[in-house]
Order: structure tokens, then sequence, then C-alpha cells
């Protein structure tokens, strides 16, 4: 069982910063998913770990040792490449024997241990086979085995599903759950698919522009996100933020977006006339007559699934507004359609999108 | 289709291809033409070379010269050390008659009939005419292989080249390792100064590699030969090139596989360069087998001469014994040859990818 952590990490490429102090703690056994758009520094992090890139100035520890100055080859940890990285001139075998016979391991424990490893991942019948010959997500799999048989101190992940078409993606992400829930392994995967995120990880880290914007279990920052990034890239469909103004009337706060103006429970810091932006999943959206609606928008786009029910609006004050619904909706393009905000799921942004409530209960 | 159709007759199909269809436009007659002249410039010489290693000495020396490998009909006559030459002769009457000659004054030539040695004649030369026949003169061949030690020029040959080709793939990859796999600061400069030293011919370095040889005990060794020209830049930078588009997830990964340097190198690299390595390979081997002007100086006993060296042996500065060379230089150009028409695919890649040959 592995801990992971980084402390106050730097990377600059030559003058380029990527990662800005970056402090980090992953707990033994837990699978955790650094994710954020690309370009933020999530595969730099995870290369940062994995010894293959070094740190500009921090420190990385694995068990509490600082390894900064330890070669990628001695810090005991397995990656998963986006590309396999499988060796093209070797058999699934030898690509999967290759860690191990590097360790100087006896030929009968390698047999052991691949075998081992093959069967879990369903791959025994290809292990003569060259990487060229198997499909995209058998390749997967043996890149995956090539790991597992190491029996590494922690396993990385560097976006491996994100060659695969959607179908396979969405097996191996279930496969991968499962292999994590049957080793048990420290894990860190890294991706920038909010949905893998979101049901592989026991532990979020949301990455942007090198900084942690924050790190929590998937549904924390599902309904507690800290900030308008989060709140933006977390979750599918996106929340929807609308750009309001602080107001009152009488005792009555209100959000004020054009003449859209939603009452809401006075909160401690609120300030008069500032800016500020509220935010609504399209799931927490309900649909509403004239008289008692917060909002009114016009449909643009309706998406029928049989089960569930997108509606893509807009309207002048709001903007574009996308509704969520259960169930099978009839309405047309050109509609006008009258919204209601579950208040309990409003989040409310200061002008520089730091949350100020989730919940406007 | 034509797969149903025999060999020779696809083969006829396909050297008659035109454009587009069934009738020869002035292109095709134009691009056959050229291709010919190609074939004849190139391919030319060569069969002649090797039709005139098939010649005797005095075959060689004819004027004007055949393309066929005749030689003159000769004869054995008691009483003569040498077998004498035969002629038809045309004898004053009109009639001809085939005489040996024994001797030749200015424009008479002294004759004798080989069935009746006591009767000499006397003919000018303009009415005799040499008798010849289609004669293959396999003594070139296998006079320099028994007499002349050729087949230990051979033996070194070979040695020179195989272990020159080895040394040569083994320091060049590693050094195309370190300059395409390591990132450091000046990367590019030492590429730049390997390459660099192409610009510099091997006549101006030949005092101080000399030197630098003799210094080391290698004079009149095979190594003299083998390890001066062992590291080529030309190597290196093909090596390099290749290098360059081995991704570099594989180097991390093999690294995280808990791979030394060395391993990285050995069994990841190394395997995965092997069509530019096999294309260094075949560029080593025929600039070995045909290296002259370097063995030529540092090999001066016959023991360690290479083929090439043995070759200019026969080229005496009075006496240049032709029909030797000619043979011996076919004898050469067979591996080359072979090399060639194996391997041709990646000499081509060989050529494409790094300009040079």
């Amino acid at each position: 069982m592995t801990e992971i952590a980084l402390k106050n990490v730097y990377k600059a490429f030559d003058s380029v910063e990527v990662l800005h102090g970056i402090d980090l703690q992953v707990q033994s056994g837990q699978f955790v998913v650094f994710v954020g758009p690309s370009g933020c520094g999530k595969s730099t992090l995870l290369r940062i770990i994995a010894g293959l890139e070094e740190v500009t100035s921090g420190d990385v520890e694995i068990d509490g040792e600082v390894v900064n100055n330890v070669a990628a080859s001695e810090r005991g940890l397995a990656m998963v490449f986006q590309s396999y990285a499988l060796y093209p001139h070797m058999t699934v075998y030898q690509n999967m024997a290759f860690g191990l016979e590097n360790s100087r391991m006896p030929r009968d424990e390698i047999n052991q241990r691949v075998s081992k490893a093959a069967e879990m991942l369903q791959i025994t019948d290809y292990l003569k086979r060259r990487p060229k010959a198997l499909s995209g997500g058998q390749r997967q799999r043996v890149a995956i085995g090539r790991a597992i048989v190491r029996e590494p101190k922690a396993f990385l992940f560097d976006e491996p599903l994100s060659n695969l078409d959607a179908e396979l993606r969405v097996t191996m992400r279930k496969e991968l759950a499962a292999l994590h829930a049957n080793i048990g392994g420290t894990m860190i995967y890294v991706t920038h698919d909010q949905t893998e995120a979101m049901t592989l990880a026991d532990q979020i880290v949301v990455l942007n522009q090198g900084r942690v914007e924050q790190a929590g279990p998937p549904l924390e920052l599902y309904n507690t996100p800290q900030n308008l990034f989060v709140a933006g890239f977390i979750g599918s469909p996106r929340m929807n933020i609308v750009q309001a103004q602080l107001a009152r009337k009488g005792e009555q706060w209100i959000l004020k977006s054009g003449q859209t103006e939603i009452m809401i429970n006075s909160l401690p810091d609120l300030v008069e006339g500032e800016a500020c932006s509220f935010g609504i999943r399209p799931e927490h959206i309900k649909l509403a007559n004239a008289d008692d609606a917060d909002a009114s928008v016009i449909v643009e786009l309706t998406e029928q699934l049989g089960g569930e029910t997108y509606i893509y609006c807009r309207s002048e004050d709001l903007g574009a507004f996308n509704v969520h619904q259960a169930g099978q909706i009839p309405v047309k393009r050109g509609e006008p359609l009258h919204l209601n905000f579950e208040r309990s799921s409003l989040h409310l942004f200061d002008k520089n999108g730091k949350v100020l409530a989730n919940g406007l209960g | 289709m034509a797969s149903s159709a025999s060999l020779p007759s696809r083969t006829w199909q396909f050297l008659t291809l035109r454009r587009g269809g069934k009738r020869w436009h002035w292109t095709d007659l134009f691009t056959y033409g050229y291709l010919g002249l190609g074939i004849f410039l190139m391919f030319g010489p060569v069969v002649w070379l090797v039709l005139s290693s098939f010649k005797t000495p005095a075959g060689l020396l004819e004027f004007p010269p055949t393309w066929a490998p005749l030689g003159q009909v000769v004869v054995e006559v008691e009483g003569y050390k040498k077998p004498l030459p035969m002629y038809r002769v045309t004898m004053e009457d009109g009639t001809t008659k085939d005489l040996a000659q024994i001797r030749r004054i200015g424009i008479i030539s002294q004759m004798l009939d080989p069935a009746d040695p006591s009767t000499k004649y006397k003919i000018p030369i303009k009415q005799r005419e040499p008798i010849r026949e289609f004669r293959m003169a396999w003594e070139n061949y296998l006079d320099p292989l028994e007499r002349f030690n050729f087949l230990s020029y051979l033996t070194n040959s070979v040695i020179v080249t195989t272990l020159a080709t080895l040394i040569t793939l083994l320091i060049n990859s590693m050094a195309a390792f370190g300059l395409s796999i390591y990132e450091f600061k000046g990367r590019n400069a030492v590429m730049l100064f390997v390459i660099g030293t192409l610009m510099i011919p091997i006549t101006v370095i030949l005092v101080p590699v000399y030197l630098v040889v003799t210094e080391l005990g290698m004079v009149n060794s095979l190594w003299a030969v083998i390890l001066p020209g062992a590291a080529t830049p030309t190597g290196v930078f093909l090596l390099r090139q290749y290098m360059l588009t081995i991704p570099r997830d594989l180097i991390e990964a093999s690294r995280m596989d808990k791979a030394t340097e060395w391993q990285v190198y050995w069994r990841v690299v190394l395997p995965l360069a092997m069509p530019a390595v096999a294309v260094l390979a075949i560029f080593s081997i025929m600039w070995r087998w045909n290296e002259f002007l370097w063995p030529l100086i540092v090999l001066n006993r016959s023991e360690v001469y290479t083929l090439q060296v043995g070759l200019n042996a026969f080229q005496g500065e009075l006496d240049v014994q032709w029909h030797y060379i000619l043979a011996m230089t076919v004898v050469t150009l067979i591996p080359v040859v072979v090399v060639f028409a194996f391997l041709q695919k990646f000499i081509t890649t060989g050529i494409a990818s790094s300009g040079m040959k």
C-alpha cells in the first residue's frame, strides 16, 4: 500500500510555467483521478510522479520518502500510456515479461505472474501475438497487464481510454473499476473526460492552468463546487451559468439578470449592486406555469431519448440555457418554456468566480 | 487476367506495357528508348568486363576488339616449345590453306603446315586471317586463385568486411542512441560536428591517421583497416534520424519497466531501429569491400592484402596483366552484386532517408 504526496510542486519548461504549486495527498489504495481541460498540466503532474519529468521546485514523496532524485525505474511505479507504448517487436508475453526480466526475476515466477494477469484480463489466447495483430481494446488490456504483473507500488494511467471507441471505453471503464476493486492498489488516473472521472474516482482532483481548483470525492465536487470552473467542468450536461447582479426589493434579496428576477434567501456576505453569477444544473430545473415561473425561455432544440429529454433553450436574459427532464416532454422549437429553479440546488458565485453558496434554500 | 498466363508471356506483357492502353504512343517508344540507353550505359561495361575476363591475353590485345571471348586456335608442333597460332592463308594461286605461324618478321610471317612440318612458307601478313574459336579462358580465374594467393586475399577481405561492419554498427548505433534519445545542451552542436566531418576528404587526413596507426603498431595488420573507419558520420546520421522517429513513450515505458539504459538501447531501441541498421550494414559492407586507398597504404605485405589491393598487384609499372585483373575484378564484384540484388529495397530506403550512397 502506497501513499503519494506532492508538496508545493512547481514545474517550468524553460520559461513557461505549467504547474504553480501543487499540494496533494493520495491516500493508500485510493483511486485518484486528475481531470481538467487539455493543457492544464495534469499529464505533466503524472509524469512528475512517475519520474519521467523533474520538478522545478517542491517535493514528491512516496511513502513519506522524498523521491525527487530517484530515477523512474527505481520508483517502483507502473504506468499505462495513452498510446499503450507496447513494444512492437515483442510478443504480448514478452511485453508483459519485460519489466520482470529487468528485475531479474526467476523464469517460473515470471511465467506464473504473466499467466495469472493474462487470465484476469482475458488475453491468454493472444500471448504469442505481436501488438500489431491486436485490436485497440486488446492492446489496452496488454498495457494494463504489463503494469499488473509488476505488482507495483502504485499504478499511473495517462488517458488510457482516449484511443478507444465510445462503446469500448464504457466497457473498459467498468473493467478498470473492477480491477481496482480486485487488486486494490493505489491508482492515479489522468483524463479530460469528466464522466470517466465521476465514475471511476474515489477522489477527483480538478486541475486548471497548473493549479488545483478543487479536490474531493466525486459527489462533493458535483454538489458543492468551490468555484465557477469546477461548477462548469463537473457534470454533464454542463451547469447553466448566468451573469447577474445582487439586488434588493425591500427585505428580499434578488438575483437580477435583465428582466429576470430570482428571489433568494439572505446570506451573510451579500453586497447590494455587486456583480455575481449563479448556476443551476439542467437536471435541477422544473417546468412551471407562466405565473409562478422564475424565468422564461424559448426552445431552440430538443433531444428526445425516450427515457429523458434534453431541451436546449435561449432567452435574452439568460443566454443559452439547457434543461434536462425525465420522461418525454412534448415541446417544439420556438415554443416558450417557463422554468422554476430549485433553490436548494442553486449555486451562487461572486464576481471572482468563488462560491458564495451552494444551495440557496 | 494475366495471372493465368505463363511466366514468359506475363514477363513479355510487363515489358511491353503501354501508356493508357493498347496503342503505342510516341512517349512509350521514347521511354523504352531512354530506359534501354540507361541499361546499355550502366550494364554494358559490366557485361563487357565479364566477357573480357574470359579472353586470353592475346584476345584482349586484339584490335578491333570482339565481344565474345574468341581465342585463336593453336597447335602443338614437334620441335617448337610453344604452341603455334593457326591462320587461314590465301595462297598465291587463290586457294586457302590452314597454316601455323612460327614467327613474324616485319610484314612477312614464317609459317608451316602442321600436317607437314618440314615445308616452310613465307606469307605476307595481309594474306592470312587468324582462325578463331569460342573458348573460355578459365585459367584467368584459376591461376590467380591457385598461384597468387588470391584465396587469402579473399579471406582477408571477408574478415575486414565482417568485423568492420559489426564494429561500425555497434558504435554508430550507440552514438546515435545518445544523440537521439537523450536531450542535453549542445546535442545539435555535437550532431553538426559529426556531420561536419563528412566534409573532410580521406586524402586530407591520410597522413595523420597513418601516424596514429603506426604509433599503435597496427601497420600490416587487418586492424589497421578495420578500426580507423569504424565510426562513420553517415552511419551515425542515418541511425539517429531513424531513432528520432521511435515514439518517446516506448523509451519511457521501458524505463518504467525498470530497464537500465543499456537495456533500453539493446532490447528496445536497437531492435526497433533494425531497418536503419540493415541499411547501414549494407552500406558498410559495400564500402569496406570496395575500399582501396587506405588498405593500400597500411597493408604492405602480401599476406594481409585485401582483394582490392591484391588486384592492384597485377598492375606493374611495365606489364599489366589485364586478363587477371579483369577476372579478379569479376570475383570481387560478385559479393557486392549479391548483396545489392537481395537487399536493394533497403538500399533505396537508405538513400532516400539519408541522401547518401
